[in-house]
């Protein structure tokens, strides 16, 4: 019995205070939001009803919401491949002895530093004035007029400096994977005759295949969610032609007062979220124990 | 031979010259926004790519006037501190039972917490806000601190429980047997070691919630308890038209992170690596 009485103090000491923040902050707001999904609450009355499943019933009929998701869909597929792609090149540059490499990390780490609100305002300026006045003074027409103001110039826009801010993050985690690869593992391959490319491919990705995983994880969750360089480049226009599922969740809430209808919609989110980053850890984690 | 070696340096300059090239990318927005900072309105609009004619400070007096710039700044330091300074004491300790005790509570917990770090911010957001707001903890601080530690404790109990695991037990097994209790034990011998975690989350966590926009939009209403990033947003908004001004706010921004994190460097991109291995 004391000794039942020991453990219990000893786990209360130790795990009670973060157990309980993390039940009250995540845990049962989570739970709560989903029983909220069947609700019409308005966020103002205090009296509210439950209504089955008419909320997601009405989130099919929604087209507004319907467009949102299909752009985040397109979003998070462009800025995933180019983030990787240009962070993978960006690491075998910087890890191939060229000189000042250790600066050149630092400059493309650097945007990762600062909140995505003022990354957003920094290039809503390059967008609306830098480059409209480049184009113009050196007739290059695709950058003349700004690039916010036309929804399928807004979403590439957007897409860049994700891609942009992103793409040092996880330079870095490749770079950390390519110092790993053991030397003469590569050395032994050139004598064999081995090629550039062929070494880059057949030995340098292979090896590289956690490194994958990791940042093809951090990329789809982070892209999945992003909300502050949305609000501050192109707040959503023109005409929410660029309104992530984010920002369209938080204003159904927040600025709409449907707080049902947002919470079902930010739970298809949590679903949508958490189904493709599970099968791309599967997926990778199976290429990773076959290579 | 002489070829090759001719086909290399071409290969070295060309690498170099792509690098140069994606570089100029990252430093001339920041270039640009500083350039601007300095410039009247009407100098801004007639060429923005332009050096000030004559250097306008008083942009940047202006600016951290009007977006209560101190103020924020406080705000946002005690938050940060106070928030990694809590998700590390109680995330240690708890990660340290995880580890240690093979009790079924300990995996029940230490599996919801795995699994819970697919849930995105935005799908808890409301009901914490309706929570929150019907027990009037909203527009506070401590309020925001507390939920900080909230959604950090998961990571970071995950973080710690694998690095915990690594750790001999031989140590803290000589203390407990000269009469330490299991929480001095804890904190004169094992949380010394954990210096290379602790060092990875403080860089993490200070990078999120010092830039986090969200959730203290969210929760902290009044002005005067504005983060630095509220301010400057809400700064922005109202300041848009007047470009030397918005951009002297965000160079107040960015300037004191990029001072610290040149000093930090080396922790940071540890840092970054170390918390990427899940």
């Amino acid at each position: 019995m004391s000794s039942y009485f020991s453990k219990t103090k000893l786990f209360v000491v130790f795990c009670g205070i973060s157990i309980i923040a993390f039940l009250t902050v995540v845990i049962v707001p989570f739970i709560y939001g989903i029983y909220l999904t069947f609700t019409n609450w308005d966020g103002i009355h205090k009296k509210y009803e439950f209504i089955g499943f008419s909320n997601y019933i009405g989130l099919l009929k929604d087209q507004v919401f319907k467009n949102s998701f299909l752009l985040t869909l397109k979003y998070v597929f462009f800025t995933v491949i180019f983030t990787n792609l240009i962070a993978f090149l960006l690491a075998y540059l910087l890890t191939s002895g060229i000189k000042g490499q250790s600066i050149f990390r630092v400059i493309f780490f650097t945007p990762n530093l600062i909140g995505g609100i003022i990354l957003g305002f920094i290039w809503q300026f390059i967008f609306h004035n830098a480059l409209p006045y480049l184009g113009r003074h050196l007739g290059i027409s695709l950058i003349s007029e700004s690039w916010l103001a036309t929804p399928e110039k807004a979403f590439w826009a957007l897409v860049l400096v994700t891609v942009w801010q992103y793409s040092g993050y996880m330079m870095m985690i490749y770079i950390a994977g390519l110092v790993s690869i053991p030397q003469d593992l590569i050395e032994a391959a050139i004598i064999d005759g081995a090629n550039k490319f062929k070494v880059l491919t057949k030995i340098i990705m292979p090896l590289m295949a956690p490194s994958f995983t990791v940042c093809l994880f951090l990329s789809l969750q982070r892209s999945f969610m992003v909300y502050d360089l949305n609000l501050a480049l192109t707040k959503g226009g023109p005409f929410k032609s660029t309104e992530l599922v984010s920002m369209h969740v938080y204003n159904e809430a927040f600025l709409s007062q449907n707080y049902g209808i947002g919470q079902a919609k930010a739970f298809v989110l949590f679903i949508t979220v958490a189904i493709i980053t599970l099968i791309q850890v599967y997926l990778s984690k199976k290429a990773e124990v076959e290579l | 031979m002489k070829g090759n070696l001719r086909v290399r340096s071409i290969f070295d300059v060309l690498k170099f010259l792509i690098i140069l090239i994606f570089s100029s990318f990252y430093i001339l927005p920041f270039a640009i926004v500083v350039i601007n900072s300095f410039k009247k309105t009407g100098e801004v609009v007639l060429n923005p790519l332009a050096l000030p004619k004559e250097f306008k400070i008083s942009n940047y007096f202006e600016a951290a006037e009007r977006m209560n710039y101190f103020r924020s700044f406080f705000n946002t330091f005690v938050i940060t501190v106070a928030s990694i300074a809590i998700i590390v004491i109680f995330s240690s300790m708890t990660a340290y039972i995880f580890a240690r005790k093979k009790w079924s509570i300990n995996k029940i917990f230490f599996s919801i917490m795995a699994a819970s770090m697919i849930i995105p911010f935005q799908s808890v957001m409301i009901p914490l806000v309706k929570i929150y707001g019907s027990l009037n903890m909203l527009n506070n601080m401590w309020s925001l601190i507390y939920m900080y530690l909230g959604f950090g404790t998961a990571f970071a109990v995950f973080l710690y429980h694998g690095f915990i695991k690594s750790i001999p037990l031989e140590l803290e097994e000589a203390a407990l047997v000269d009469g330490a209790t299991t929480f001095q034990a804890f904190w004169k011998i094992v949380f010394p070691l954990l210096k290379p975690v602790t060092t990875t989350l403080i860089i993490l966590d200070a990078l999120w919630i010092w830039n986090d926009f969200l959730l203290p939009s969210l929760i902290l209403i009044s002005a005067e308890k504005r983060t630095l990033q509220l301010s400057t947003f809400y700064f922005y908004g109202t300041f848009t038209s007047n470009y030397g001004l918005a951009m002297a706010a965000l160079v107040l921004t960015v300037f004191p992170i990029i001072v610290v994190s040149l000093f930090m460097q080396k922790y940071i991109i540890a840092g970054i690596v170390r918390g990427a291995i899940r």
